[in-house]
């Protein structure tokens, strides 16, 4: 060694691996308008594929006469479900087991059902053409609200009639989906029954929309020479949209390759199979030639997947002195028209289970009854774990009530309650095993940082102010504290149509010392393209800059289930670093014989392999490289790559805590968010940088749910909120700044210790948004109000409560 | 339907099109002259990704007849600066992690950099205020304020420097 050595430090620094705040290198791309989308791809000949939809929320189709439409110039197809019904397509099977309409089969159950697809030379030509098709409907009852639907003698899906079992076992009414009960409903019971306090709720967690800023769509190209489809499109999970297409096609997979290209933000949005993915392929198909379907805004909004729409009832027990003895938990779940819910098979509402939170609860039950309604299909997990947000709502609102039944500070409850540091792993009364976690830890550093005590005196100072009049503002206090349930999971438990839930990772390392390594995920703007090569730096030793990351091409990538319900660095993190140590362990061989020394008289460091207690005796990973396709050595087949498909032992558990301070002026129900504070624990972090970036994100989205967003219906089913006017997306004009901060336990059963963490801010956003709100309201009685707490409501709320009085 | 010849300067260039007059700007911008840096997000004006810069104002493009262009001088995402040489507002982007998905970025720096323009020296609420037309889904725009002031104040060190 001589000076010119870079000592250890310089060359861990030179990796960019783990825990490095490593600039994106996605960016170039991004920044220069350079991204490749759906909607950038052009393909010679292209078609443009737009649908004809229903502006009734449940109709009889009696006739469609698509005469005038063939005869547009420029008008190549216009399909119906008559077209699709030879090749079984006119329905589809869903991710949760029922099935849905692609074209309008007799009838239409939701306002922007697709009823005719359309095919013409261009966009303009293709949007003239959809006005012309004449479609003769007669207007049926219509159902929006989930309990009148089950009391109704209005049959929603005719195909069903008769049908008492359904995909999650018997249905109860013709409206009726499933009941899915996870825990001891008789023992619940009677631990509530003989309880000395009860507390109980009723809340709607409203229906919203993932709403990414690009919309979804796809281009299918069908090569009748050589039999090939290509699919582009925005798929979350591009391998199990080849696997779903070969088997709703007759293609075989082989022949089949789905690419998703670069996807402006997804948010559960592109996890589903829609209707114009099917009709692109079929037009393609039929015509020979590229079609492109790409919805805008308001198909977006109105048609693919919304998600939430939980009306939660819970009961709550504690002793006096605020232990809480038992939970009780019922849903009613509105998934529309068609039960589209992208959930694993096993789990019809998800991780609604998570529900007992971060508490040592000793007894739970949950009940979810699954309802058609007239309403868009979907039911997807946005921004969050498969109903994990939904959980922690309920869950975070029941202890702020349980506090006002106790008349107790809702943060000591919550410390009183927390599963204790020595607990874990937790088994969960409703089956869940927390991996790890610090409760305490996190929950007091959170309190500190925001002066909790100097809060809740200023809070007591202002509502004496305005008792007095000299104020009209109130101030609230929102707390949450969240534990997530991610990394979708173990192949035994978890399955999409079928699919374990595992994931991928193949490595290929270059002769010269640089490495391509491919996934079985998707980014949608998380930046994989970073992260995972942070993660390989760390484990194989070569510069994360000399890594390339490539995901979404179905034909080059392994197999895996992409990206959705921050699965991407529990599962497909994972299996990175899997097979990276799979490269070390072949390194290791290849070094020891250039070393001329045993294998197990050589050790990693860093970026090489040493001779143990003579470190001046290395080969770099370059050199290892080099001579992995150079040198003939005994035992050792030439060239260095490795594959990875791992399936975790258990999901992780990425809990957090979070502050936010609000003012709210009661007489025009405007909110100020004054300061929100955030501590994320997710195990072991890859990009401080990256992470932050996904707190800020989340929380915004979370504010907008929170604080307006909603997808509202009328009477008639008519969607009341179909276009960015109504439908509420936070400007940086209503956004606060945030301040991050975070503690870490890593997962003890990951590679690397990693959590996930792109959901979390969102999951415990939402209901630290709500809390705010309704505690500045508190010491004027209120226990509960839903969301969303948009000016207008806050307002009422404060009318309600007698605050307008003079 | 009958098409037109329509003549714009976009990014220094001539350049000629033949639109129906029914055609939005942003159509023949992505379609025509494939610069597919602006992006459609929702087609009402209200998410900026489709934002230009024309004859000196930030313009939602999807909400603009390309006939109405006739004349114009257009810059696009595409012209502010090359790989090689990237404009500041790209690099600053880069460095404060202002952009995630990237489907905002192009029409989220075209406007940012109209609003230096206008005011070369903003406070944090004049960005926040001037920015407001653009919608971003990921970020939650703190990295995107921080991103354009980091410009700002660059971009004033640097003519000061020249002075």
């Amino acid at each position: 060694m001589n000076d010119l050595t870079p000592d250890r430090d310089e060359r861990v620094a030179n990796l960019k691996g783990l825990g490095c705040s490593r600039k994106r290198v996605e960016d170039a791309r991004f920044t220069q308008g350079k991204g490749n989308y759906i909607d950038d791809i052009s393909l010679p000949g292209m078609l443009h594929g737009d649908f004809v939809r229903s502006p009734y929320a449940h109709a009889r189709v009696k006739s469609i006469n698509t005469d005038a439409a063939m005869a547009l110039d420029g008008v190549v197809a216009v399909l119906t479900a008559k077209d699709l019904e030879p090749l079984s397509l006119h329905w589809m099977p869903t991710l949760a087991g029922d099935k849905q309409m692609v074209l309008a089969d007799g009838k239409v159950l939701f306002q922007g059902q697709e009823v005719a697809f359309v095919v013409a030379r261009d966009r303009y030509i293709a949007a003239d053409a959809v006005e012309l098709v004449e479609v003769e409907y007669e207007e049926l009852p219509v159902l929006v609200d989930p309990f009148e639907a089950l009391k109704s003698d209005v049959v929603l899906r005719e195909d069903l009639d008769g049908q008492t079992e359904g995909a999650h076992g018997p249905r109860k009414h013709h409206n009726h989906i499933f009941t899915w009960e996870v825990g001891d409903e008789a023992g619940t019971n009677a631990v509530i029954g003989d309880a000395d306090v009860v507390a109980e709720e009723t809340m709607y967690y409203h229906r919203t929309h993932p709403c990414p800023l690009e919309p979804c769509g796809c281009l299918a190209s069908m090569d009748k020479v050589n039999g090939k489809l290509t699919l582009y499109g925005t798929f979350q999970a591009p391998h199990v949209v080849r696997t779903v297409a070969s088997l709703l096609s007759g293609i075989e997979e082989h022949n089949i390759r789905v690419v998703s290209p670069d996807i402006g933000g997804g948010f559960g949005n592109k996890v589903g199979v829609y209707p114009g993915y099917v009709c692109s392929i079929v037009a393609s198909i039929v015509t020979g030639v590229p079609v492109k379907w790409v919805e805008d805004r308001m198909e977006n909004l109105m048609t693919t997947a919304f998600a939430r729409d939980y009306w939660m009832k819970g009961r709550i027990s504690a002793t006096r002195d605020g232990k809480i003895t038992g939970l009780h938990c019922h849903v009613t779940a509105d998934h529309g028209a068609f039960d589209a819910c992208a959930d694993p098979t096993k789990f019809p509402a998800g991780f609604m289970n998570i529900c007992t939170g971060s508490y040592d609860i000793p007894i739970a039950y949950l009940g979810v009854d699954g309802v058609y309604t007239n309403k868009a299909p979907g039911g997807v997990s946005y921004r969050c774990s498969f109903r994990v947000t939904e959980a922690v709502y309920f869950i975070e609102r029941m202890i702020e009530v349980l506090a006002i039944e106790l008349n107790m500070d809702a943060a000591e409850l919550r410390r009183i309650n927390f599963i204790g540091k020595e607990q874990f792993p937790y088994q969960s009364a409703l089956g869940w095993e927390y991996d790890s976690g610090d409760y305490h830890t996190a929950w007091d550093k959170a309190l500190a940082a925001v002066d909790y005590d100097g809060l809740r005196k200023e809070q007591a100072e202002r509502v004496e102010a305005f008792k007095r009049g000299e104020t009209r503002t109130l101030m609230g206090i929102g707390l949450s504290f969240f534990t997530e349930i991610v990394g979708a999971g173990p192949v035994k438990n978890c399955d999409i149509l079928g699919m374990g839930m595992f994931d991928s990772c193949e490595i290929r390392i270059h002769p010269t010392g640089s490495a391509i390594a491919r996934l079985g995920t998707i980014s949608q703007g998380q930046g994989h393209a970073t992260t995972f090569a942070q993660i390989l730096a760390s484990e194989i030793g070569i510069p994360a800059d000399s890594i390339t990351i490539e995901e979404g091409d179905t034909d080059t990538a392994p197999y895996g289930l992409g990206t959705y319900g921050s699965r991407s660095t529990p599962v497909a993190g994972a299996a990175t670093a899997m097979a990276g140590r799979k490269i070390r362990a072949k390194a290791q061989m290849i070094a020891a014989y250039l070393l001329e020394v045993h294998d197990d008289d050589v050790e990693f460091d860093v970026d090489r392999f040493v001779v143990k207690g003579a470190p001046e005796r290395f080969k770099t990973m370059s050199e290892i490289a080099y001579a992995a396709y150079n040198q003939a050595i005994p035992g050792v087949e030439p060239g260095l790559e490795a594959v990875s498909y791992y399936d975790p032992p258990n999901m992780t558990y990425p809990f957090g805590a979070y502050v936010c301070v609000m003012d709210i002026d009661v007489d025009t129900g405007v909110t100020d968010i004054r300061r929100f504070y955030a501590l994320d624990d997710c195990g072991t972090r890859i990009n401080p940088m990256v992470i932050e970036g996904q707190i800020h994100g989340g929380l915004t989205e979370a504010l907008a749910v929170a604080m307006g967003q909603e997808i509202a219906y009328d009477d008639m089913g008519n969607v009341k909120t179909g276009t960015l006017m109504d439908f509420f997306l936070p400007t940086a004009w209503e956004v606060p700044n945030y301040e991050t901060d975070h503690t870490v336990t890593p997962s003890p059963h990951h590679p690397i210790g990693a959590k996930g963490v792109g959901e979390s801010p969102h999951v415990g956003g939402v209901p630290c948004f709500s809390n705010a709100v309704q505690d500045a309201f508190r010491p004027f009685g209120l226990r509960h109000t839903n969301m969303p707490h948009d000016h207008w409501r806050i307002w009422k709320t404060a009318n309600g409560l007698g605050l307008h009085d003079t | 339907m009958t098409k037109q010849i329509v003549e714009m300067m976009v990014n220094g260039e001539t350049r000629e099109v033949m639109v129906e007059p029914r055609e939005l700007l942003i159509y023949v911008l992505r379609e025509q002259l494939r610069l597919t840096g602006p992006h459609v997000g929702c087609e009402t004006s209200h998410c900026g990704a489709c934002t230009v810069e024309i004859n000196g104002k930030s313009v939602k493009s999807c909400t603009m007849f390309a006939v109405q262009a006739q004349g114009a001088e257009i810059t696009t995402i595409e012209g502010l600066g090359s790989p090689d040489g990237l404009h500041v507002l790209q690099e600053s982007f880069k460095e404060h992690h202002g952009l995630q998905c990237g489907y905002c970025t192009p029409g989220m720096i075209t406007r940012a950099h109209r609003l230096l323009q206008e005011n070369p020296n903003p406070t944090e609420e004049e960005v926040r205020f001037g920015m407001a037309g653009n919608i971003c889904r990921c970020t939650g725009y703190q990295n995107i304020v921080k991103s354009i002031l980091a410009a700002a104040a660059e971009i004033n060190s640097a003519s000061e420097a020249a002075q």
